[in-house]
């Protein structure tokens, strides 16, 4: 275990690392936890009042109720038969793997599952074969959750229903819309594919929550495996209902729901806009008026849909085509047994396994990147956890670190702690591993990335001195800034003749001995 | 004896009681065995059918030359001396809104003229299996809502008991077919009567099944918890063995039930000796006189059917259940309902009809408005009403406690008695446009059929002599929940009585 750094957790090793070589693949920007949370500041006196409608496609193999493949990226209306269609007289038959995942998301939420049944929700569009949605309405597989986010708060969870997802619609002409379009092109390969639909309780009070909201959703849906959880390629799609509020207030004013929100940064900036919105109108004395709202990305500004007064009323009543569905006792339990460890107790068993080494934040991000395995089993193989956090934070991104192993990481971080290898080198065997399926002492060999003997750095150090005494003069004479700039100068000078092969940390001692000695 | 249609002009056509001559399971026998080809069967069908199709309009579709390409396969197979199913070669009509791969399936409407499924119903695949040779596409009220078949956007089919009279409906063209000897064997759909009671008006058999044993995969709906294809025959005893070949689970419906199979037809001819029949008060009337809405020749023979079944053994009591006469109501809000939903889907953005317009929704509205028949709109809009926002509880799920009041009745009953005995329609066959402008009284035929379909019990309409009019009489047996070997008995001894004392002759 990581003894050397235990119990000194005031280093934080990736503040102390320079910034990452060009070619390491740098980590996807919107699982920085809270990188532009200061940007949002409302007006003092109000509070932003926010309910989540995270809807979350389930990687099962086929569709909710067909045998059809769901997979994306097929050529369109492939991926569709005479029940997905809705053709006359075909029937659904419920996925058994579909309500499992459900069923298992819903525990993993803490939800209570029981009877429920299948509504249809009826409206006309052309995306919707059959024009109405097999969906669930008053009585859906899960009810009662909670979720708990990384900084211990928690939301509660109304409701996960089951939903078939409509097809995709493409509207070819100027604006991109159904109004004004010349045709529009229907493809049903999504139509039929399993949703789930996760509904907070309007209890997420600032945008930083809201956030960390959907980041601990996601976290927990790819802890379970029931889905790819990519807001980019819509597997997972977030609506927000907004309101504001007095702070202290309890009350819940008119809402806006808020569509179209792609990733976390549309979530953060919409739900400022709107929420400042809001508080102008009560300002001004006026009021928002309860609708729908698409967000913009590019204009940055939510912009009104259908008002809720004239919206459809749906008639949902159940579907006479499916039975309701029925979980049994032994059928809960087995989901529980079965259940895989989540989030927060990852997170919890990470910082434990850290010994102080990791910040929850670090936790955080590691647990949501599926990394925490790796850097847990490579601090059991003997890893110092504070070098071993800041490599992975800052060298390894989402993806592409399969080869990767912690018994390799291990290794390769020892080398460093020992001092066999310079920080430089080690991030440079880093990105060598990433790309190769090779050992790290094989890459250390093969780049010659061993350390030069302290004997020549001591040689290297006396002769860089010799030939700059001008710098020197300064390292010696000059405050803490100046010191610390000719450090960087003279440790460079002293690298560079070693092709980056010095132990920095020796050439820094070193420097400080020379300079102790001189100044006596 | 009375002939009685003396103003049919197919005296020809009947000059025989269906019920006295050979049974399709005969026939296939016959053919099983090259006494009789398949081919000379299906021929002498499309004959009758040439002969008399343009007076009764049966038929939508007529397959002539797939069905002979059929039946010739079961004469090669019969002479290669292979084992042949119980219906090989024996034709048989489908209503149109059964799916039929590759054939136009209209369900009558204009909105479906023309489109043809890309896949077979459930029910045809084992129609296949059991060798019938389908012969064509039956007429029927646009999307089965009706009762005289005279809502089919394709003119109406004619009773060939009587040309000026209505075959019943919605399944009126399957009921004609095979009263007219165009097919032995029909499949109809019945989501309120509509096998039953154009089975009766045309006098021949009919079978609504226990709701979940024969798959709704590739009915097109009309009101899915309702819906259940059944089976039409000349006789008791194929329409018996209909229902065993096309009965069973079907993993493609999920309403479809799963339990070991018991025949239909295997114990047909043990008769009623022991068992209890209920006489329904609701809709027989007692001893002060007919129920209301009953006919008085209609109630009089179901009087002779049940004295019938009480000469042969069964102990017959007067029963009641008050909730039978809520049953019309709660119908038409629930199917209605669940009608404004699976119609929904005709809305010319894939399939069938399209009236172009500019924008989507004045092309889905131009499209319905041209597409869907006056009755299918009033129900969409009844329907729609029903489950609106703040009319669900008073209507949608006021039916729905009706609906589950009815089954309580009913269980109750079906603890004293092993079946019940009921007109299947309170007159017999009427006029073509008699009841046209009056969309109630039109309903008021379902009123003895319906609650079967609430419950999803069994029944089945046997015909009984006829009435004061000459036209055949049908006498409802109902039965509780996968009582089809039961009541198919019953219906059997009711067919001997009524030959036995015939009122028609050849």
């Amino acid at each position: 275990m990581g003894r050397s750094l235990v119990g000194n957790p005031s280093v934080a090793p990736h503040v102390t690392s320079a910034s990452p070589s060009p070619t390491v693949t740098p980590a996807a920007p919107h699982v920085t936890p809270a990188a532009d949370s200061s940007a949002f500041i409302l007006p003092a006196g109000w509070e932003i009042v926010v309910g989540l409608e995270v809807h979350v496609e389930l990687n099962t193999v086929t569709k909710l109720f067909c045998g059809c493949l769901n997979i994306f990226g097929s050529e369109p209306n492939t991926n569709v038969c005479p029940v997905c269609l809705g053709l006359p007289g075909s029937l659904p038959v419920a996925n058994r793997a579909a309500i499992d995942y459900a069923m298992r998301l819903g525990r993993a939420l803490d939800c209570q599952v029981g009877r429920s049944v299948f509504a249809r929700k009826n409206y006309f569009y052309p995306d919707m074969p059959k024009n109405y949605q097999i969906s669930q309405y008053d009585q859906p597989t899960n009810v009662n959750g909670s979720l708990v986010l990384t900084d211990g708060s928690s939301v509660g969870i109304e409701r996960v229903h089951i939903e078939e997802d409509t097809g995709k619609i493409t509207h070819i002409g100027s604006s991109g819309r159904i109004h004004g379009a010349m045709y529009s092109l229907v493809d049903y390969n999504r139509a039929g594919v399993p949703l789930v639909e996760i509904v907070s309780r309007p209890q997420i009070h600032s945008i930083d929550q809201a956030k960390a909201c959907v980041r601990e959703i996601r976290a927990i849906l790819l802890a379970v495996g029931v889905s790819d959880a990519r807001m980019e390629e819509g597997s997972m799609r977030v609506d927000a209902n907004v309101s504001v509020r007095p702070v202290g207030s309890c009350e819940l004013r008119t809402r806006c729901e808020i569509k179209n929100l792609s990733s976390l940064r549309s979530l953060g900036r919409a739900l400022f806009y709107e929420a400042s919105r809001h508080i102008q109108l009560w300002e001004s004395g006026d009021a928002p008026t309860q609708a729908t709202r698409h967000w913009d990305e590019q204009k940055g500004k939510t912009v009104q849909g259908r008002s809720k007064e004239d919206a459809d009323d749906y008639r949902y009543f159940p579907d006479p085509d499916l039975e309701p569905l029925q979980p049994s006792k032994n059928q809960i339990v087995s989901i529980d047994r079965g259940m895989p460890a989540l989030p927060e107790a990852r997170r919890q068993a990470l910082v434990q396994a850290g010994h102080g080494a990791l910040s929850t934040r670090d936790a955080a991000l590691l647990v949501e990147r599926g990394q925490d395995g790796l850097v847990m089993e490579a601090i059991a193989y003997g890893a110092n956890p504070e070098m071993t956090v800041a490599r992975v934070v800052n060298q390894l991104a989402v993806d592409g670190w399969a080869n990767i192993t912690s018994k390799r990481l291990a290794k390769l971080i020892t080398m460093g702690a020992e001092g066999k290898l310079s920080l430089t080198h080690v991030k440079k065997v880093l990105v060598e591993m990433l790309k190769t399926d090779a050992e790290p002492e094989d890459i250390v060999q093969s780049q010659g990335f061993y350390l030069v003997d302290a004997d020549s750095t001591a040689a290297n150090v006396k002769q860089v001195i010799d030939s700059h005494p001008e710098e020197w003069e300064r390292f010696c004479k000059g405050d803490d800034v100046e010191r610390k700039k000719m450090t960087g100068f003279l440790t460079g000078q002293v690298m560079r003749m070693s092709k980056g092969r010095a132990d920095g940390a020796a050439v820094n001692r070193l420097l400080q001995t020379h300079a102790h000695v001189r100044g006596s | 004896m009375n002939l009685p249609h003396q103003n049919c002009p197919h005296q020809k056509l009947l000059s025989q009681k269906l019920s006295h001559q050979r049974t399709a399971l005969q026939t296939a026998a016959d053919i099983a065995s090259g006494k009789m080809s398949a081919r000379a069967v299906t021929e002498a069908c499309l004959a009758r059918i040439q002969a008399h199709e343009n007076e009764i309009n049966a038929f939508n579709v007529v397959m002539a030359q797939q069905a002979i390409a059929e039946a010739d396969r079961i004469d090669v197979a019969v002479q290669k001396g292979k084992q042949m199913p119980l219906f090989a070669g024996i034709p048989i009509a489908l209503k149109d809104n059964i799916c039929l791969r590759g054939v136009p399936t209209s369900c009558s409407s204009k909105m479906l003229e023309g489109w043809c499924p890309p896949y077979d119903a459930t029910v045809v695949q084992l129609l296949r299996q059991a060798g019938a040779v389908v012969i064509g596409k039956t007429n029927l009220d646009e999307f089965a809502m009706g009762s005289s078949t005279e809502n089919s956007a394709f003119g109406p089919t004619r009773n060939p008991r009587n040309t000026t009279r209505v075959p019943g409906g919605s399944s009126g063209g399957s009921a004609a077919a095979v009263a007219a000897r165009f097919a032995p064997l029909a499949l109809g759909s019945d989501t309120g009567g509509s096998v039953r009671q154009p089975a009766a008006l045309c006098g021949v058999v009919g079978l609504k099944p226990t709701y979940g044993t024969v798959s709704r995969y590739g009915l097109v709906a009309f009101a899915s918890s309702l819906d259940q294809i059944g089976t039409m025959a000349a006789n008791v005893a194929d329409a018996a063995a209909l229902y065993d070949v096309i009965s069973g689970h079907d993993p493609m419906d999920s309403t479809s039930v799963e339990r070991p199979l018991i025949s239909a037809s295997d114990r047909l001819d043990e008769g009623v000796d022991g068992l209890k029949v209920g006489v329904l008060t609701e809709l027989c009337g007692d001893a002060n006189g007919s129920a209301n809405g009953i006919s008085h020749d209609v109630s009089a023979r179901v009087g002779e059917a049940v004295a019938a079944l009480e000469s042969a053994g069964a102990e017959v009591m007067s029963v009641s259940a008050p909730s039978v006469t809520l049953g019309l109501s709660a119908y038409y809000l629930i199917a209605p309902a669940e009608a404004s939903s699976n119609l929904a889907r005709y809305d010319g953005v894939r399939y069938g009809l399209r009236v172009e317009r500019k924008n989507i929704e004045d092309m889905n509205i131009a499209t319905r408005t041209a597409g869907f028949g006056p009755e299918v709109k009033r129900r969409i809009m009844l329907g729609t009403y029903a489950l609106s926002a703040g009319y669900y509880d008073a209507f949608y799920n006021k039916a729905l406690k009706a609906r589950t009041l009815m089954s309580h009745d009913f269980a109750k009953v079906y603890k004293k008695v092993d079946m019940l005995i009921c007109p299947t329609t309170p007159t017999t066959a009427f006029e073509l446009g008699a009841k046209t402008s009056d969309p109630m009284l039109m309903y008021m035929n379902d009123v003895c059929t319906i609650p079967s379909n609430l419950t999803g019990h069994p029944a089945v309409s046997v015909p009984f002599k006829t009435g004061a009019d000459g036209l055949p009489v049908g006498v409802q047996i109902m039965g509780p929940a996968f009582s089809e070997p039961v009541i198919f008995r019953a219906a059997a001894v009711i067919e001997r009585a009524a030959s036995n004392g015939s009122v028609i002759s050849g």
